[in-house]
């Protein structure tokens, strides 16, 4: 008789509505609110009790976690003394033992460096910006390879007076002062004997003018290079050299110019309709070919090259939707402003547009970074090349899977991270409308 | 008084139709001067390497042999032959798993949005976990991890004792034809011509004169009878021959080598979470209205779906579905890593290895796949025209 509650008039019954709230009411509602529900939430339950447990006992329970030889692994289970063994080529590829300190260093100042982006607010965001573009690739560059450089200081000053120049002509918000409307005219001016310089002046005068020359630390060459190390430098350079492509591919296609648009949509659609495999054979075989006599480039830079073309093609796509994106009236109020072409893209539309595709470009990234594991069929050993590699050495047949679920597992925490992020993004992004 | 001066013509440089037009003009030149370079410097070092170019080496023997082919090849074959033994391959590959992949990814969409917790968060948790890892390791995985490491074929896994699974590949009955079977397709097109007119008859029945008919249980019954009254007046003539255990392998049925199961397993797996999502974005998509005047006007639950909700989402499905077909066609290249002999490995390997002719065959397999993404765009604007909302 607990559910049943007189109302009303005496004699007339009415049944208690099932419980709605509790555990109990829960579970009634979400998985057995149906005889059909029920069925299906014992065939998941089935499921789930066939797959994870034994899973668990395997990875974890029946494990071998110590030791640091086969012999170690005696028991059932998952053997993670093979990946103890093998971290540091998983990790650095054939990285000599005592220049790894470069990478880590290299690791640190980018992370160090990118924290500010997370910051909501922080005022110098555009610095930072520029630092990670177009600093930190030098600096990576010259830590990661190293070995002699030699730096002609005129060259240096023309290229950072270049730079600069540039800087606070296309972009005077970035300028701690206004510049003065006499830079405008210079400019052009400027720009080209700079350049001109930078590319003919050593020819033209036989020979550097004051070159300095050093060596910070020894020579890595790049065939060394491997594990997630070679994952995140295919991946990062594939990105950071796709997006200004990219924007270049994306305002081409949208240009009123007929043939710079056929130029631009023939290229993206071509590199869009290839599967990315094609193209790195493309680059390893193809690319030698293309070079004058005596000019070759190794296998890393080949892949480097192959991976940015391929990636800017989507780079390309992903900002054109964001250019779409741009309500006409942007355009118009340029034009009214008597803005020119290059200065409604760069100062009105471009902003807006690179602004609201961010969480594109992060998917991008995360399809770039699962993408790069196909280095590996060219030769080079990246991730999941080296855990490949270490499977398939003599003293350590019979652990593939382990190889691959801690590969797995780094590919994993990545990728969703950053898919995690680009929501987050998106959701940011979306209020602000 | 001076008279301000008048508007003469601008410069030229400042004109928008000369600026276009130079800025065409070096483009061009931009292009044709990187196409010059790279066309020079790859005939001298062709010349060098003393490479003749051209296709004449697709007519010569190709001299080597391939695990699979759909056709008749052998050693003495040639080149071209090759050619279309890979091009075939991949298309096999790509097409089992198109269908499985749109079964399973259909599957995932609706059980996403299941009202059952456990089933939604299960059909997540696929989802998040296999979208996340790079598809050439779940290929490995497939390969190297499982299919590598079942039993020989005298411990295989067996289904029913008739489809057997074992490290040399998948064996199962396979159907031999006996004579008179062609009275069986034949009854399957005159059955499918029927059901299309039936269908056409009773759409045009019901605009005119607003009277249903049963035509989804009429077509039904057309489907399955007819053919089956033709197997019937035939005699049966389909037996089904089995794989038997003879020495070390199985001996008749129908082999599939691991490879092309671990491709299929991995492809159709990894595409189906993404198409998972792009159904149940799809369902979601159609908007609550509809859904409360399907109600309003009195449909069935079965109405509903099929009348109101089914076309709508379609129309928002089609397109990013039809982009991942191509994606799996695409991702099917990646066979080479496990030796499966698809077009990249044959063709872009092998031929490219004997051959030395670099360019040729990256430009000829570089042209197949943009050949299907070609077609497929083509049937994609051609379906996006047909189904555009007409507004008022």
């Amino acid at each position: 008789m607990a559910n049943r509650v007189q109302v009303g008039a005496p004699g007339t019954l009415i049944l208690r509505p099932p419980a709605t709230v509790g555990v109990a009411g829960w579970v009634r509602q979400n998985l057995f609110s149906s005889p059909a529900n029920a069925v299906l939430t014992l065939v998941s339950l089935w499921v789930l009790y066939v797959t994870v447990p034994p899973l668990v006992r395997w990875a974890f329970i029946d494990a071998d976690w110590v030791g640091s030889t086969r012999e170690a692994c005696d028991r059932e289970g998952a053997c993670w003394v093979f990946i103890r063994v093998w971290f540091d080529r998983l990790m650095y590829g054939f990285y000599p033992e005592s220049e790894i300190w470069r990478i880590h260093v290299g690791y640190g100042i980018l992370a160090v460096a990118a924290v500010p982006l997370f910051v909501p607010r922080f005022p110098w965001k555009h610095w930072v910006g520029v630092f990670l573009l177009f600093v930190y690739p030098v600096i990576a560059f010259h830590l990661f390879v190293g070995g002699t450089f030699t730096v002609d200081i005129v060259d240096l000053l023309a290229g950072l007076a270049l730079a600069a120049g540039t800087v606070a002509r296309f972009a005077p918000a970035l300028a701690a002062r206004p510049w003065s409307p006499r830079w405008r005219s210079i400019y052009p001016a400027f720009a080209v004997v700079a350049l001109a310089w930078l590319l003919l002046g050593g020819r033209l005068v036989g020979g550097p003018l004051l070159p300095v020359s050093a060596t910070l630390w020894p020579l890595v060459e790049t065939r060394l290079w491997g594990g997630l190390f070679l994952t995140l430098v295919v991946a990062s350079v594939g990105i950071v050299g796709s997006l200004p492509l990219g924007i270049v591919l994306a305002l081409g296609r949208r240009s009123e110019l007929p043939v710079i648009r056929a130029i631009c949509v023939a290229f993206i659609e071509v590199w869009r309709g290839v599967p990315l495999i094609t193209v790195l054979f493309m680059a390893s075989n193809m690319f030698p070919l293309f070079m004058p006599e005596g000019v070759s480039f190794d296998k890393l830079l080949r892949a480097l090259l192959g991976v940015t073309i391929f990636a800017s093609a989507y780079m390309a796509e992903v900002v054109r939707g964001g250019l779409q994106a741009i309500p006409k009236g942007q355009y118009e109020a340029a034009q009214a402003l008597g803005l020119g072409y290059w200065r409604t893209m760069g100062l009105i539309v471009l902003p807006q547009a690179l602004r609201i595709v961010i969480p594109g470009i992060v998917n991008n990234f995360i399809g770039l970074f699962k993408d790069t594991t196909l280095v590996l069929i060219i030769g080079l050993f990246d991730f999941l090349g080296m855990a490949q590699a270490a499977a398939s050495n003599a003293h350590w047949l019979g652990f593939a899977i382990e190889g691959y679920v801690f590969t797995a597992f780094g590919f994993w925490i990545f990728c969703f991270g950053m898919s995690r992020y680009s929501q987050h993004l998106e959701r940011k992004l979306h209020t602000g409308h | 008084m001076p008279e301000p001066a008048p508007p003469g013509k601008p410069p030229a440089w400042q004109d928008p139709r000369v600026r276009a037009l130079v800025f065409q003009a070096l483009a061009i030149a931009a292009a044709l001067g990187v196409v010059a370079f790279i066309f020079t410097n790859t005939m001298a070092n062709l010349r060098r390497q003393g490479i003749a170019s051209g296709f004449d080496f697709f007519g010569t023997t190709a001299g080597f042999g391939v695990s699979m082919s759909l056709i008749e090849y052998a050693e003495h074959h040639t080149y071209f032959r090759a050619f279309l033994v890979g091009l075939l391959n991949t298309m096999l590959v790509s097409a089992i798993g198109i269908v499985l992949a749109t079964f399973l990814g259909f599957t995932l969409g609706i059980m996403r949005l299941s009202r059952n917790w456990l089933v939604a968060k299960l059909a997540a948790a696929y989802v998040e976990i296999v979208r996340n890892l790079p598809l050439l390791l779940q290929i490995f995985v497939w390969y190297f991890g499982i299919l590598r490491q079942l039993p020989g074929p005298r411990q295989s896994v067996s289904v029913l004792d008739a489809v057997f699974l074992n490290n040399r590949g998948l064996f199962s009955p396979e159907p031999v034809l006996k004579p008179g079977f062609t009275a069986i397709p034949i009854a399957v097109a005159v059955a499918l011509v029927a059901v299309f007119a039936l269908a056409r008859w009773a759409r045009q029945r019901r605009e005119q004169t607003g009277q249903h008919f049963h035509t989804f249980y009429v077509s039904l019954a057309i489907l399955v009878g007819v053919p089956f009254a033709a197997a019937a007046a035939t005699g049966f003539p389909l037996r089904w021959q089995y794989p038997e255990l003879q020495g070390f392998n199985f001996v008749g049925g129908m082999e599939l080598i691991p490879e092309l199961v671990a491709l299929v397993l991995a492809l159709s797996t990894y595409t189906a979470a993404f198409i998972g999502e792009i159904v149940r974005a799809g369902i979601l998509g159609v908007s609550r209205g509809q859904l409360e005047a399907a109600q309003a006007v009195g449909l069935t639950r079965g109405q509903t779906l099929r009348l109101v909700i089914v076309p709508q989402a379609l129309r928002i499905i089609v397109p990013p579905l039809t982009s991942q077909y191509l994606n799996l066609t695409k991702n099917s290249s990646l066979a080479a890593a496990i030796a499966y002999p698809d077009l990249v490995l044959i063709f872009a390997g092998t031929v490219l290895m004997q051959t030395g002719q670099a360019i040729e065959v990256i430009l000829v397999t570089m042209a197949v796949y943009l050949t299907f993404s070609l077609l497929i765009s083509l049937f994609m604007n051609w379906y996006n025209r047909r189904i555009a909302l007409v507004e008022r």
